[in-house]
């Protein structure tokens, strides 16, 4: 795979975790219950472990000398290759949780997948981050349940949570140029095989939570590509990276 | 006639002095984040592996090993971070497992909870969170005698 399309494919990964990572650290000293917060404050701290080691051999493969904390905090929007699902405000509770579910649900699949990549740092990284994101779906997947399936105020929360964030989905497996590029060289996996499974496992969960699915398959696009992000981006960066814009370079 | 270099099984046992820095009744060893020590010519590597990909304890246990080795009087040495295999909860040693529950941490078990509580060995027990106070770790209480506690995570 070529260097820059393997930095890109790359940047997706990191940029992933790091904005799903703090959008979720946004909930930190807010959420509804203490046990909340904590499980909430750990898998952010998980993503952004992971951040670090994407864009860490990210950097790597630019050449440039540019590090994992350079390009979370130095780059601006138009860069980020993020799909637009992590990106969305939390919203209520609901929202954040079936956000969370939707996304840690193709993350376990990608993750299994690239276990096999030829590329063997992209391996290693895969079976390391793996197991937090196995953790991280047994809780998303059994508090969507527990919602769907709870009290009448909690389930419309979570059916309209699942409305808001369906059309969303899609962009996990649409391939572009970059996403071939990794499949013909062995790097990342086939998204129409992904996809079948994510459906599939979708639907069971939906079933045991009582939530309907959409049928519209319309989806939104423009995040990994860089192409088009949702405006909700750019108010997420001015806060994460206001440190680094304000005290460039600054550090303790 | 004197080596010039500590054996490397006289660095294992070093490193078996420093503890870890969030749960210190364990060593670095005893918790199987200290994969391999070997030598590199007259350099000696040590290869290190994160309990969590974001363990915040990680860089302070990189810091705490070079420290003991320094004081040691080892200068050429390198500390190597190696992902794969990923750590598993499986490589704690069967004496830092006892260790653990002397100190109120319910070992890992394989059924996905803890077997007992560490306090007053009832089995009587309720998980409150998934996740606890570092990310190796997760909320259970004991319906016994109400305390709560936690419980290593096994992964």
């Amino acid at each position: 795979m070529q260097q820059d399309a393997l930095f890109e494919y790359l940047l997706r990964l990191g940029d992933n975790t790091l904005v799903l990572g703090h959008r979720v650290s946004e909930w930190c000293g807010h959420a509804p219950a203490l046990e909340e917060d904590i499980a909430l404050a750990n898998v952010a701290l998980d993503l952004i472990g992971q951040t670090q080691l994407w864009l860490g051999l990210a950097g790597e493969v630019e050449g440039t000398g540019r590090s994992a904390d350079y390009l979370a905090m130095l780059r601006d929007v138009w860069d980020f290759r993020n799909v637009l699902l992590v990106e969305q405000p939390n919203g209520d509770f609901g929202q954040t949780i079936m956000r969370q579910f939707l996304f840690d649900l193709w993350h376990v699949l990608v993750l299994d997948a690239l276990q096999a990549s030829s590329n063997t740092q992209v391996a290693e990284i895969a079976e390391k981050a793996l197991k937090e994101a196995r953790y991280h779906l047994e809780r998303s997947s059994d508090t969507v349940i527990g919602l769907g399936d709870g009290t009448v105020e909690s389930h419309d929360r979570m059916q309209a949570a699942l409305d808001l964030l369906w059309p969303y989905i899609g962009e996990f497996f649409e391939p572009d140029a970059i996403d071939l590029a990794a499949q013909e060289n062995g790097v990342g996996p086939d998204l129409s095989r992904l996809e079948a499974a994510y459906r599939e496992q979708l639907d069971r969960v939906l079933k045991q939570a009582c939530l309907t699915a959409p049928t519209d398959f319309f989806a939104h696009k423009g995040g990994k590509t860089g192409f088009r992000h949702s405006e909700h981006l750019g108010h997420l960066l001015t806060q994460m990276q206001w440190l680094q814009r304000a005290y460039p370079g600054a550090s303790w | 006639m004197v080596d010039a270099l500590p054996s490397v099984d006289t660095i294992w046992e070093w490193l078996e002095c420093v503890p870890d820095p969030e749960i210190p009744v364990v060593s670095v060893v005893d918790i199987g984040v200290v994969r391999d020590v070997a030598r590199e010519g007259g350099k000696t590597i040590v290869s290190i592996t994160p309990t969590y990909s974001g363990c915040p304890a990680t860089s302070v246990i990189s810091f705490e090993i070079e420290k003991e080795l320094r004081s040691r009087g080892l200068q050429d040495f390198e500390l190597r971070r190696k992902l794969s295999p990923a750590w598993t909860s499986d490589w704690i040693s069967q004496a830092a497992l006892a260790k653990l529950e002397a100190y109120g941490i319910a070992p890992p078990s394989a059924a996905g909870g803890p077997s007992r509580c560490p306090r007053c060995q009832s089995q009587d027990l309720e998980r409150i969170s998934q996740f606890g106070s570092t990310p190796c770790k997760a909320q259970w209480r004991c319906r016994a005698c109400l305390e709560p506690f936690d419980y290593f995570k096994c992964i």
